[in-house]
């Protein structure tokens, strides 16, 4: 690993008028992605500026009904936080089914969304990679490309944004707050995240002088009546294949009054299913208008030869988990 | 820079250390404790797991700097209670580099669960890779643990 500078920030400020001034410094929050890409080689940041002791790591019940998440808090910490798992279950779920312990410890919601792909040829410095080198190609395309992406995909790219817990935050319709010395900004979740073009070394809308401070989630009474299901390889430590964050509600007639749907593990970003949302708003809750919203969703797909199986299962996986909290609403 | 914070209730210093070394090379280079484990170095295999503030963390991942003023509790500091017996007990080491990363992880989730289910176990433990694949005896250990 290449020698850095290390600084700690104490004030949010400081740190932001630091990093205006130090293009190659980096913020430095739970590490657990960040750190590992530097021991491989393929991030050398000249300096770290450590955040974790500003004060950033508050939940906040919003007057609204909403939640205001500051950036550090700890995956673990938001998804056991009560209001979590009683509002928005389904972004309780998504944390949990990601990593391991101890980096849900370690790793921040801040950090969570900067997290970069984990697509085998971005890790490996002996392949070609587009994100990593521009202009240098895609082994994915031609290579083990079992885990990568189907929807937003490019000629330049097929990695997968890995996060669980975006998934959900894309269906809640939160916004990230981000600061900079320039000001605040506040941008939807659903439009953070770029798709990778011509470009898939830039991967969001933040700036290089600008700090993720807080996540605010909008109050939902859908979600109360959500779900998120992560299949995978095996059933613990392990990326997804496929992920879908929904949730459902009905109105009098019994018909579909409020859905949200998000998909994971099958896109370039936490991808927000809206095609199928339309779809099914106003549909009666039965297996073929589950089945038909998710065919048109994925009619978009772009499958390469490994991936090909996620689009079905994509399918299989939503009509799955809108048949579940279908069930649960009838039954309470 | 001098690193200050406290290990196993002692408060210890280190000196010359650089801020962006790992916590981990702390432990067991400038203190003399050797018992976390380096394996992957990429938080996968949990060998290397410590409590840091009362939550266990891979020490491979935290920058020295980052441990500054922090209440580390290494494997060391809980040697003395029913986990690393149950482990001996049950058979549950083999080559027993994951042990110590294992132990920290068995002690934080009894604290959390005196009663977890299998798996309950197995989820907590998802963080601490045996690469003998020594898993049943260590999965005795824990419901061995749980007993006691």
């Amino acid at each position: 690993m290449k020698t850095f500078n290390y600084l700690r920030a104490t004030d949010v400020d400081v740190a932001l008028q630091r990093i205006a001034v130090e293009p190659g410094a980096r913020f430095l929050g739970g590490g657990t992605n960040l750190v590992d890409l530097m021991r491989e080689g393929i991030e050398a940041p000249e300096t770290l500026i450590d955040i974790t002791r500003l004060p950033l790591d508050g939940i906040e019940e919003l007057p609204d009904g909403g939640l205001r998440i500051g950036a550090l808090v700890r995956n673990s910490d938001l998804a056991a936080h009560p209001v979590v798992r009683g509002r928005y279950p389904f972004l309780s779920q998504a944390i949990l089914l990601g990593a391991t312990g101890q980096i849900r410890n370690m790793a921040t919601v801040g950090g969570n969304l900067l997290q970069r792909t984990r697509c085998l040829y971005f890790y490996d410095e002996a392949s070609a990679c587009n994100k990593r080198e521009p202009g240098a190609g895609c082994a994915a395309r031609e290579g083990f490309n079992r885990g990568n992406a189907v929807l937003g995909t490019s000629d330049a790219c097929v990695a997968t944004h890995p996060s669980d817990m975006a998934v959900a935050l894309a269906a809640i319709d939160a916004v990230v707050e981000v600061r900079s010395s320039r000001g605040t900004r506040h941008i939807p979740l659903t439009e953070f995240h770029l798709l990778p073009g011509t470009t898939p070394h830039l991967e969001s809308q933040l700036e290089s002088d600008e700090l993720i401070t807080a996540v605010e989630l909008p109050p939902l009474p859908v979600a109360a009546h959500s779900y998120y299901r992560k299949v995978r390889d095996r059933a613990s430590y392990a990326f997804a294949l496929v992920s879908v964050a929904a949730a459902l509600d009905f109105g009098a007639d019994g018909r579909i009054a409020d859905v949200r749907l998000a998909l994971g593990g099958v896109a370039t970003k936490p991808w927000r299913a809206r095609t199928a949302e339309q779809l099914l708003l106003g549909a009666a809750a039965s297996e073929d208008s589950f089945a038909t919203a998710a065919a048109a969703e994925l009619a978009a797909a772009v499958p390469l030869p490994g991936n090909a199986f996620k689009i079905d299962l994509a399918c299989r996986t939503v009509v799955a988990v809108l048949r579940r909290l279908t069930t649960e609403r009838s039954g309470s | 820079m001098r690193l200050n914070c406290t290990v196993n209730g002692e408060a210890r210093q280190a000196d010359d250390v650089w801020a962006g070394e790992s916590l981990l090379y702390v432990l067991r280079e400038r203190l003399g404790l050797p018992g976390s484990k380096n394996a992957c170095e990429q938080g996968e295999c949990g060998s290397c797991t410590v409590y840091m503030d009362g939550t266990p963390v891979c020490a491979c991942l935290v920058a020295a700097g980052q441990a500054e003023g922090r209440d580390v509790v290494t494997v060391e500091g809980i040697a003395d209670g029913p986990v690393q017996q149950a482990f001996l007990a049950a058979g549950a080491v083999q080559c027993g580099f994951c042990t110590p990363g294992l132990v920290v992880a068995v002690h934080d989730l009894l604290a959390r669960d005196s009663a977890p289910t299998d798996p309950e176990i197995r989820e907590a433990l998802a963080g601490n890779l045996c690469r003998c694949t020594g898993y049943e005896k260590i999965l005795d250990a824990v419901r061995l643990a749980v007993q006691r």
